[in-house]
Formats: C-alpha cells, sequence, structure tokens
C-alpha cells in the first residue's frame, strides 16, 4: 500500500527553510578552514600571513563580484581573465607613452587607471550587447571574446612581456603593496567593491531586476523589466570590477603578457559557486562569493605550510571544494 | 456486476497537493472492453485521476488494483509496459523525430545490435493505415498540424499493445472528420478486449461512445452509471451541479458608447490574422474558442510581446504605439498570462518582491523601498483575500488560488484600465473561482474593461456582456446578449457559422 498521508508535498516548506539556513554554509566552511589552518601550522594565523593570503584573494575577489551579478541574472562571463590581460597591457603601453608628456607621477597613473575602468566598461558592453542583441549565448559570446582580448594583448606585447616605466613603477607600487591604518589597499578594495555589489544587489530596483531574470526570464518579461538592459548592465558591472582588479594588478607585477590572468575566469566562477550562488541564477549573495574566493586561495595557503598534501595538489583539492559545493546546493535545491 | 471483469480498479483514492486537497476519496473502475467515460467541469480532478491510473502522480491516499494485483507502477515508462497508456492533453512527442521514431520511441525494434529501420517503418505505415490518415512515417513531428500530432499519439499508443489506454480530451484539436475516424479506431479497441478511459468535455460524443460514465465534482465522484441511463443535459447539471445563478451575479451591459480599446486589423503571424474588436467602458469582454485558436498569440501581440505585422489600436480614440509591455502599461493596460508558473509569478521568490515586480517599472527610484512593499503586500493581502503562511512566505507555498489572487493584485498594482484575464480560474477551487468571478464584476461595475481569454464555457456564459469567438487565428464571430450559448459558441468555434 502507498497510503502515506501528506508525505509527498510537505518537505518542500522544509527543504526551503532549510536552504535559508544553509546561507550560512560558505562561513562554516570557512571558520573550519582556519581552524584547520590553525592547528596544522601556528603561522598560519600570523597577521603577516593572513593579510598575505587576503591580498592574493582580491583580483579574484573583485572580480567574482561581478561574476556573482552576471551569474544571478542568468548569464555567464568566460573573458574576464583575458580582458584584465588585455587591461593591464593596454594601461602599461597608455602610461609609457604618457611618460614623455606628463611625467612619472601620478597624473600619468590616474590616467591609465581611467583607461582601465573604461576599458573594462566597454569590454562588458560589448559582451552584454552582442549576447542580448545578437542573442547568442552568453558562454559562446564570451568563449569568443575570450580568445580576442588574450590574443591582443599577446599581439601588443609581440609575444613577449609588455612592461611598465620604471618611474611609473616606483609610483605605482603603492597601490597593491601599500596599507592604511594597517590593512592592505587590496583588501579595502575588495571591502568597498563587495559593499557597492552586495548594495546594488539587495537595496536597488537593478539587484532585484536581476535575480527575477535569474529565476525565470519570462516572467520577468511579462513584468515589463528591461531584461536585456538589465542583463547588459551585469556584463558593464563585471568589466568595471575587471578594470578594478587590473589597477591592482598592475602595480604588483609592473608587467603584462598572453599569460596575465590566465585561468581567472575558473576562479571567478569557482568562488562564486563555493558562495553558493546557483550557477542557473536567480539566487545568490555577495558576501559569500567573497567567502568563497577566500577559501580558494586559503586552501593554496594551508597546502603551502604543510607537508602532508603536496602543494602541487592545490587544484585537487580546490576541484573537490568545488564539487562538494555544488552537492550540498543541490540537496537543497531538490525541493524545488 | 461482475467483478471479474474489472481490470483496473481504484478505492478511496484521495490526492492533495500541498495544502489543498483535489481529490476526495474517489472510486473508480474500468471493465474489460469498455469505454469508460470520465467527465466533470476543468478542476474537477479528472486529469488528476488518470495520471494516478497511469503512474504519473502518486496518490495521498486509496489503493489501486489492475488484473486483480495491487497497482503501483513506478512512473510511466513502467505503466506502459504493463499495458496502461495514456494519451495526454499535451503532445508528449520528440518534436525533431520523425513519426516512426515516436511511434517505437523506446522501444525500438532491433535487429542484432542494429535498429530495423525496414520493420518499424512497415509497422508504422499499417497502423497510420488502420486510422486513416496520410501521414507520411518518415516525417518531422514538428512539421505536422496539431491534429496529425493527436493521431501520433493514437498511433503510439496502439502500437503499445496496451490494454488500457487513457485518452485525455482525444478530440479537442480534432475535424469532425478525424473524430468519426478515431471512434471507428476505438470501437475497433474495444471488440479487441481494450479498455478506454475517455476524458471529454462533449457530452455528445460521450454519448456517442462510452458504455458507462463517472462524474467528477470539485474532487468528489458525483455519480457512476450506464451511459444509456443519462442524458445529456442531466450529465451537465449533474457535472454543475449548481445554477449559474450561484456562481455569477446578473450581468448588467454598459452602454456602448465610447471604445477604450480599439483593434484593427491586427495580424500576429503563425496565430492570428487581420483581427479587429472594440472593448467598452465597464465591459467584460469574453474571448471564446477552441485551443489553438490564437487567442492568447492575439493578446500578446497587441501588449507587444510578439512581434505584429500590420493592424493599429486605438486606446480611448487615440492612436498608440505599442510595441513592449511597458508600452501598454503606459497605456493603462495590463495582461495576466494562463500560463501562471512560467510567465505570471517567480515562485521561489517571496510574495513581495513578486507583487510589486510589474509596478516597480514604472517608478523612477534608484533604490528598493522594501517597509512600502511589505506595506503593499499587507494591502494586497487584505483587498484579495490571499491566504499566505507568512509575509515572508515564496510563492511556491501558496495554494494555487492563492497564487493566481497575487498574480492579480501584481497585475492591478499598476492601476489598468484596461485588464486582460487569460484563463483566469485555470487549475483553481470553487471557492476561489466564485470570488475571482466577484472580483472582475466588480472592476467592471467602477468603469474599468475587463478581457477574459477562456475555454470555460460556463465562465464566458456567465460573466462576459459579448463574446467574440475565434478560429484558426480568425474572429469568426461576436455575440451578445441572449445568442450568448454554448451552442451558438461552439457553432462558431468549430467553423459551422462564421466567416472562415
Amino acid at each position: 500500500m502507498r497510503s502515506t498521508p501528506m508525505a509527498q508535498e510537505t518537505p518542500r516548506t522544509a527543504h526551503l527553510m532549510w536552504g535559508r539556513l544553509t546561507a550560512l554554509g560558505p562561513l562554516i566552511a570557512l571558520i573550519a578552514l582556519i581552524a584547520l589552518g590553525a592547528a596544522i601550522n601556528p603561522t598560519f594565523l600570523s597577521v603577516a600571513n593572513l593579510t598575505n593570503v587576503l591580498s592574493r584573494t582580491a583580483f579574484i575577489g573583485i572580480i567574482a563580484v561581478g561574476a556573482t551579478l552576471v551569474i544571478i541574472a542568468g548569464g555567464i562571463d568566460l573573458s574576464v581573465g583575458s580582458m584584465a590581460a588585455w587591461i593591464a597591457g593596454s594601461m602599461i603601453i597608455i602610461m609609457n607613452r604618457l611618460v614623455p608628456a606628463t611625467g612619472t607621477g601620478w597624473i600619468t597613473i590616474l590616467i591609465g587607471m581611467a583607461v582601465g575602468l573604461l576599458l573594462g566598461m566597454a569590454a562588458g558592453l560589448v559582451n552584454g550587447l552582442v549576447s542580448t542583441r545578437g542573442k547568442i549565448d552568453a558562454f559562446i559570446v564570451t568563449l569568443g571574446t575570450m580568445g580576442i582580448f588574450r590574443s591582443l594583448v599577446t599581439y601588443f606585447a609581440d609575444g613577449g612581456t609588455l612592461s611598465l616605466n620604471f618611474g611609473v613603477r616606483a609610483t605605482y607600487r603603492p597601490v597593491f603593496y601599500g596599507a592604511l591604518l594597517g590593512i592592505p589597499i587590496p583588501v579595502l578594495v575588495l571591502i568597498g567593491v563587495a559593499l557597492l555589489g552586495g548594495l546594488l544587489l539587495n537595496y536597488t530596483r537593478f539587484g532585484r531586476y536581476c535575480l527575477a531574470i535569474g529565476s525565470n526570464e519570462t516572467v520577468a518579461r511579462y513584468s515589463a523589466i528591461p531584461v536585456d538592459r538589465i542583463k547588459t548592465l551585469t556584463y558593464v558591472f563585471q568589466g568595471l570590477c575587471v578594470g578594478i582588479a587590473t589597477i591592482l594588478y598592475v602595480p604588483r607585477l609592473g608587467s603584462a603578457s598572453g599569460t596575465t590572468g590566465l585561468l581567472w575566469e575558473l576562479e571567478a566562477i569557482a568562488s562564486v559557486i563555493i558562495g553558493g550562488t546557483a550557477l542557473k541564477g536567480g539566487s545568490g549573495r555577495i558576501w559569500s562569493t567573497v567567502v568563497g574566493a577566500i577559501i580558494l586561495s586559503m586552501i593554496g595557503n594551508i597546502l603551502n605550510l604543510t607537508s602532508a598534501i603536496s602543494q602541487y595538489l592545490n587544484g585537487a583539492v580546490q576541484g573537490i571544494i568545488i564539487i562538494a559545493a555544488v552537492l550540498m546546493q543541490r540537496g537543497v535545491r531538490k525541493g524545488e | 456486476m461482475d467483478s471479474s471483469d474489472v481490470l483496473l480498479e481504484a478505492r478511496g483514492i484521495c490526492k492533495d497537493y500541498g495544502p489543498v486537497r483535489v481529490l476526495f476519496d474517489v472510486d473508480f473502475s474500468l471493465r474489460r472492453g469498455e469505454v469508460h467515460a470520465l467527465i466533470g467541469e476543468n478542476g474537477a480532478g479528472k486529469s488528476t485521476l488518470v495520471k494516478i491510473l497511469c503512474g504519473l502522480i502518486p496518490q495521498t491516499q486509496g489503493e489501486l488494483t489492475y488484473k486483480g494485483q495491487p497497482w503501483r507502477p513506478l512512473g510511466v515508462s513502467e505503466a506502459e509496459r504493463q499495458g496502461v497508456v495514456m494519451i495526454h492533453q499535451e503532445f508528449n512527442l520528440a518534436e525533431d523525430l520523425t513519426v516512426e521514431e515516436n511511434i517505437f520511441l523506446g522501444r525500438e525494434l532491433r535487429k542484432g545490435w542494429l535498429l530495423d529501420r525496414r520493420a518499424m517503418r512497415r509497422l508504422s505505415r499499417e497502423i497510420l493505415a488502420e486510422l486513416e490518415t496520410d501521414i507520411d512515417p518518415t516525417a518531422r513531428v514538428r512539421d505536422l498540424s496539431v491534429s496529425q500530432k493527436q493521431m501520433v499519439e493514437i498511433a503510439k499508443a496502439i502500437s503499445r499493445k496496451a490494454d488500457v489506454i487513457i485518452m485525455d480530451e482525444p478530440t479537442a484539436v480534432l475535424t469532425s472528420h478525424e473524430v468519426e475516424i478515431l471512434f471507428k479506431v476505438i470501437r475497433r479497441l474495444v471488440q479487441s478486449g481494450v479498455s478506454i478511459v475517455y476524458i471529454s468535455h462533449k457530452l455528445d460524443e460521450v454519448k456517442e461512445i462510452s458504455q458507462r460514465v463517472t462524474i467528477l465534482r470539485d474532487g468528489h465522484r458525483i455519480a457512476t452509471e450506464p451511459t444509456e441511463a443519462l442524458s445529456a443535459d442531466e450529465m451537465a447539471v449533474r457535472m454543475v451541479g449548481r445554477s449559474l445563478e450561484d456562481m455569477f451575479l446578473p450581468k448588467t451591459p454598459p452602454p456602448e458608447v465610447q471604445p477604450v480599446l480599439t483593434v484593427r486589423d491586427v495580424t500576429v503571424p503563425g496565430f492570428a490574422y487581420h483581427c479587429s474588436f472594440e472593448l467598452y467602458r465597464g465591459e467584460i469582454l469574453g474571448f471564446a474558442g477552441l485551443i489553438g485558436a490564437g487567442r492568447t498569440e492575439l493578446f500578446e501581440g497587441i501588449f507587444g510581446l510578439r512581434p505584429r505585422a500590420g493592424g493599429f489600436v486605438e486606446r480611448a480614440g487615440r492612436p498608440v504605439e505599442i510595441y513592449s509591455l511597458k508600452d501598454a502599461i503606459n497605456c493603462g493596460m495590463v495582461y495576466l498570462s494562463e500560463d501562471r508558473k512560467g510567465k505570471g509569478l517567480i515562485t521561489l521568490m517571496e510574495l513581495a518582491p513578486n507583487l510589486t515586480l510589474m509596478s516597480s517599472v514604472r517608478e523612477a527610484g534608484f533604490w528598493l523601498r522594501r517597509r512600502e512593499e511589505l506595506q503593499e503586500l499587507e494591502r494586497a493581502i487584505g483587498e484579495y483575500d490571499i491566504k499566505a503562511p507568512s509575509l515572508r512566505s515564496l510563492v511556491a507555498e501558496l495554494s494555487g488560488g492563492n497564487q493566481q489572487k497575487l498574480a492579480l493584485a501584481k497585475v492591478m498594482a499598476i492601476d489598468p484600465q484596461v485588464i486582460v484575464l487569460d484563463e483566469p480560474t485555470r487549475g483553481i477551487d470553487v471557492g476561489t473561482k466564485q470570488q475571482i468571478y466577484q472580483f472582475i464584476h466588480d472592476l467592471a461595475a467602477t468603469g474599468k474593461s475587463v478581457v477574459v481569454i477562456s475555454s470555460e464555457m460556463q465562465e464566458i456564459i456567465g460573466l462576459c456582456h459579448r463574446v467574440v469567438v475565434m478560429r484558426s487565428g480568425r474572429i469568426a464571430g461576436v455575440l451578445s446578449g441572449d445568442d450568448i450559448t454554448e451552442e451558438e459558441i461552439m457553432l462558431y468555434a468549430t467553423g459551422v457559422k462564421g466567416a472562415a
């Protein structure tokens, strides 16, 4: 006999509530990871080590904030790593050309930064417009631009490396290596970008529309939401985030080449996924993405501090974490 | 009754969807070699019952027996293997495969390791010939007409050598000639010992083809009788179970002074051609027609949700250019889709964002106003009598009727003058239906104009001041006053009356 009264339907509500509770999942995972790190090696908890980890998280973290909005609205952007390389190369070329006119001071650098931000937004605009107006899957469009951006920087560098003028480099250096009140500038910028992303997502109509489009694009269309414009804007914001990350990246090495920002897109998407944002869109949180990015770079850091597992297995451990995160999400989403 | 020849039996079946019970203690039996008709209004529970019979959904309570054994198929494919096949209202065909590939889908004939295409083609031809249709077995299903697809579905069921075939409104999209052929096939199947559950709205068909009839109403079994013991009128009375006056308020047709909406010669390519009509202030205008007549697509075209070719629209006497839903909203017009979960509400979002999703588009502000959203929700819950577990519930946690009230509140939040409601009471309980009828009536009484697209005759007849009947993408006729009867509507809908 198969008479199980009510049992078939009631778990839905329970599932939804559990879903709200597991929002804390990434944070719990991070705390566990910190505890593990501390147990393995006491230097893990040192201020120097933690600020180092967080500074290195900044690039991916900032880009992942943008990726969160893109993915929440049902899109994907594979071009961010190449875009960062292209922007870095372009910034270096322009700043080097400016040196004779404006010197090696802050004017040159500020112009370079402005160019970086504008290029990022322009690249995002192209990604967004081509996929919405051209009705091409964002995966394909950004796969295409990924190749284009990477090839452009290789072409600019003539297959080699573009190096920033040494005078400019000296002035620019503190933007990555400096600190304010003991907090590294990249970390401060990451916090700022995350706050901006959180504000956009949770407190503006734009964010609400992103969630609506990602949940059900047809309903959004039948609610008179300008779907194409909102989606395009998510790519512009993503481009802006890449621009900001690149501004921080250029003073770190002072150079750019065909391998700059390699696989950043995958790390950014992985951060979003570990943070619990569904790849199919419709829900997600900015702070969890940042936590996801920290988890990713912390794994590498802990592997460096221990001899139990080879650090060459960094990618394997990260991969396991990503798959585990999605499996946990699946458990939550079965209720749908 | 001789119980030995009962093939499939259901006893005490109950089905709950969340807190809502849609079937109450229903008994049903199917004898070997009979056509057993299952009739009832939309939402009476017919489809739910047969979905349980064929293993598509589990029952909440009750027992099934098939061929004397307890019957609990784990899904459709197992049910089909055991000989219980359902022909769905929405077709279950792989559009990009050919007719023969569909007929043998999942049980392809093989010669060793390879497909035996020749044998499958020959058998497909035989079955299709039996159905007296000229469908080419090698044609792609995508390229077939709706009635041809229905024939392929039937061919597929026959080819499975089923003992029980469940047909859910098989004639809804067939021409009268095709219906005749179908009935011939059914008689032949029954003679060879197949049993058929036949769901239909068309009582004359039920009279013609079935031996017994079970009437469902609001999830309860009202009667099971030999068909010859009931006249079509008696069936109708038992199906409805209450007089129309109980459900609908007296109509007060408005004076036809100045139309608030004039549609002239509008064409929506592929769906509706050269459609013209007027809508007056305070009027409830019905749009009737068979499924696929192009009613939904016509209005999606008018509202800028589909490409439109030719024609023009006037709003209160002034020409308007509507190229997007936002343009329509700016003209004070809203459209509530028939597809509540696909186009109406975001089910995994909370109530307040859903309620304000459409109205917020007209606001200029950058920031969300969450507190005001919640106040608006509280107001809507009161005004529309929405029953929700809490203010922070997700839409998915609401019953269908309450979801529909929320969807209604959502489109009403822009304070429209012209309201188009597409199947506003599909799949909701009778109590909520009555509330929605009352609400539509009140809208018209306060001078708003309402278009009701509905496939439920009763609703069209009980509610509307005038009725536009569409057939194959064209307006076949407009009825008003005492001409609004089921017979008249069907005459236009099926092409007996009116321009083609």
